[in-house]
């Protein structure tokens, strides 16, 4: 019957590009929510940014925008407070990330160790990344305090003299930072437990065999091995340390907070950006900071690319 | 060239602006952002309210007296501790047109940006009956030039000197609240130069003669009718004489040592009431119930309220009703019933907040008042006075609120880093220039 026979190859073929509708198109329903949320939240936001950054606008008036090009970037090249600001979030971001990378891999060796009440100490490791940036920084805001603060109150009982530490340029960025290492010490070490996890014990059996000290496994087996990891958490603190803004903010409390200090002697980007938008409500400048911002974290990534290539490039 | 772009795009745009200031602006979490004020459920009028500091009307208990005469009204009223905070939120708001309250406080620094620029967004005052009872000055502060009223005034910030009695003693002052007044009368230069005698003669330790320069600084900029701005809207500080002379005389007080290079309201500030680390504040009436809270019942009776050297008025603020908002009639009621002069007679008895209205500032009932917490000064007869002298004229500039945190922190700079005061000037001019142009 051949009117059947059609119909079932019909069938058939329709089955067969539903099919390959199926196999080739579910994955890309599948990813397609990310996409969209991404397009709607990060990709348009960027754009309007890039765009509002060509104008003059105010935050009272965001329908009235003045087209003036690049004179924003022109402006924010020009001026010192940028480059103040680049050089304390880059101030900042060493003294904070350097020793919380360092204390992380330290610790995580420890907890590495066979040891009663392991889960206790990974958990409690955890506590500062799980307090939330604005208590963090309001406790050590008060124990920083230059009058009656706890560290200043130590200080004196060793007969040191008082640090004005929000008032001082090192001593803010330091104080600051210490808030920082406080938050992402115990994060960064619980990832690195994890990847040492991983190596298998037959390296340390065969180091031990060898004559390898505790320092020496460290060193030549435990560190080579989670290579990768100490890679990860370098870049995360690379963006996180880019964006530093809630602890410095509160830090200063007030209109101080928000200009990075009276000298803005703790001024990072992220301030800046904030304060170009929310205190002198300039939409256009602020946006030029955060473009800036993006363009910086760029470039470090290719810069860092391209370091990589020509030393695989070398050794092989 | 300007050019308009559609609302819709502009939304957009808040919600972004606004997703970031939410990020920060504490105290307004559980509020429904995505619609303006109150509206009418289950046969009630419900008013939202938001403001900043302490205003007194919760406080006082004026809320809930409202309330209680009205048991159609259900008052919901959210308070921001720092105005700053507070602003920056509302500004976010005002552009988005969400997630605005019925009510919404403006700070006399911020009238006039919102006469300006904002006009349109609130509802006109000019029609409500029994409002005309008000300081002529503080009532055309918030009306625009085509006679608008946006607001109605709460608190008015006429100045006064509060001192440590003890301390004056155990400098070899007099203690006396009228001798003290005397001491300075008529010029701030004596005020810094009983400062330079103070320093000198004190030996109880390690206390400062004023909390900050910039008080003082302050102080004496509210003494003028024009201060950064003039009347036809140009800036003017760095021609005006005044903001000179009260630079200078602050910029004295900081490098003789005399300050305890304390920043008002920010961390420190309040210990410092607490154990007692400076001898002197100039404090607009408002400061006094901060005063008495963070000095606390320790210091009870040690501290007193001396006249000024001259009249100013430094603060208050104004309570406006959003043109969106959908219970607008009522809004406007409660607006100025809580600004009605015996509310505001309540709230200066309660708290000290110097009533922004003629009429209550000549009854009796406020000029009998006396603060327990401050030796039983007459505060009533201090601070009514002092607003008699108060200008008749006040121009307010759109940027006021920031050019006085920003000279704030130029003196800090002399204070605290001994930057020379010539160069903290510069870098304040430098950063007034970034702030408004």
């Amino acid at each position: 019957m051949p009117a059947v026979a059609t119909s079932t190859t019909h069938a058939r073929r329709r089955g067969a590009l539903l099919h390959r509708i199926d196999v080739k198109g579910a994955p890309y329903a599948f990813v397609a929510p990310f996409f969209v949320v991404f397009a709607a939240f990060s990709f348009y936001p960027l754009v309007y940014t890039s765009w509002i950054s060509l104008h003059r606008v105010e935050l009272a008036t965001l329908d009235v925008m003045e087209w003036v090009a690049f004179d924003n970037y022109v402006e924010l090249w020009n001026d010192s407070r940028f480059w103040n600001a680049l050089g304390n979030t880059i101030t900042i971001g060493v003294i904070s990330t350097v020793p919380q990378l360092l204390m992380a891999l330290g610790l995580a060796h420890l907890l590495n160790y066979r040891m009663r009440g392991s889960l206790f100490f990974r958990v409690a490791s955890l506590v500062p990344y799980a307090t939330s940036v604005g208590a963090a920084a309001l406790v050590f805001t008060m124990l920083f305090e230059r009058d009656f603060g706890m560290i200043n109150w130590a200080l004196g009982a060793v007969g040191l003299d008082p640090v004005d530490w929000e008032a001082d340029k090192w001593p803010a960025q330091i104080a600051i930072s210490t808030i920082v290492i406080w938050r992402w010490t115990g994060y960064n070490a619980l990832l690195y437990l994890a990847a040492m996890q991983a190596i298998p014990a037959d390296r340390y059996e065969a180091a031990a065999i060898d004559g390898a000290s505790r320092w020496k496994q460290f060193t030549h087996v435990t560190v080579p091995g989670i290579r990768s990891t100490i890679v990860f958490t370098i870049v995360l603190s690379t963006i996180g340390a880019t964006q530093l803004f809630g602890e410095p903010l509160i830090f200063g409390q007030g209109p101080n907070g928000v200009s990075g200090g009276a000298d803005n002697q703790y001024q990072t980007l992220g301030l800046l950006l904030y304060e170009e938008g929310w205190k002198n409500y300039q939409m256009g400048r602020s946006a030029t900071v955060a473009w800036a911002m993006f363009l910086l974290l760029v470039l470090v990534f290719v810069a860092q690319r391209l370091i990589r290539r020509l030393r695989s490039a070398r050794t092989s | 060239m300007a050019t308009l772009h559609s609302s819709s795009r502009r939304r957009t745009v808040a919600a972004l602006a606004t997703a970031g200031a939410l990020s920060l602006a504490v105290g307004c979490s559980g509020s429904d952002e995505s619609a303006t004020g109150g509206g009418k459920k289950d046969g009630k009028v419900v008013i939202t309210m938001g403001m900043y500091g302490v205003m007194g009307f919760k406080e006082t208990g004026l809320l809930e007296q409202y309330e209680k005469e009205n048991p159609n009204v259900d008052i919901k009223a959210e308070i921001a501790g720092d105005e700053q905070t507070y602003y920056t939120a509302l500004q976010t708001r005002l552009a988005g047109g969400k997630g605005l309250k019925d009510i919404q406080g403006i700070e006399i620094g911020r009238a006039k940006e919102i006469v300006d620029t904002q006009a349109d967004k609130f509802a006109d005052f000019a029609d409500v009956p029994g409002t005309d009872h008000f300081l002529p000055w503080k009532q055309s502060q918030i009306t625009t030039e085509d006679g608008k009223v946006l607001g109605l005034g709460t608190d008015i910030g006429p100045m006064a000197v509060c001192y440590r009695k003890d301390y004056f003693e155990q400098a070899g002052l007099p203690t006396d609240r009228e001798e003290v007044a005397k001491l300075w009368e008529g010029d701030w230069k004596k005020y810094v130069e009983v400062g330079r005698t103070f320093k000198k003669d004190f030996k109880g330790g390690d206390v400062a003669y004023m909390d900050a320069a910039s008080g003082l600084f302050n102080a004496m900029v509210y003494g003028y009718p024009e201060q950064y701005y003039n009347a036809e809207g140009d800036l003017i500080y760095d021609k005006n004489p005044a903001v000179k002379e009260a630079w200078n005389l602050a910029a004295d007080a900081a490098e003789a040592g005399l300050t305890a290079k304390l920043r008002q309201f920010q961390p420190g500030w309040d210990p410092g009431l607490a154990n007692g680390t400076f001898a002197t504040a100039v404090c607009p009436a408002w400061m006094l119930g901060h005063i008495g809270e963070k000095a606390g019942e320790a210091n009870k009776g040690k501290w007193d309220v001396a006249k000024a050297p001259k009249g100013a008025n430094w603060g208050g603020s104004f309570l406006g009703v959003v043109e969106q908002s959908p219970v607008k009639e009522e809004a406007k009621k409660l607006v100025a019933w809580l600004t009605a002069p015996e509310q505001q007679a309540h709230i200066f008895k309660k708290q000290g907040s110097v009533p922004s209205s003629q009429q209550a500032l000549e009854s009796p009932e406020v000029k009998q008042v006396t603060s327990e917490y401050f030796d039983n000064a007459p505060i009533g007869e201090i601070f009514g006075a002092a607003a008699q002298e108060i200008p008749d004229k006040q121009v307010l500039g759109r940027k006021d609120g920031t050019i006085k945190d920003t000279f704030s922190q130029g003196l800090t700079l002399i204070e605290q880093q001994g930057t020379a005061r010539d160069e903290a000037w510069e870098t304040t001019a430098e950063r007034i220039e970034k702030a408004v142009g």
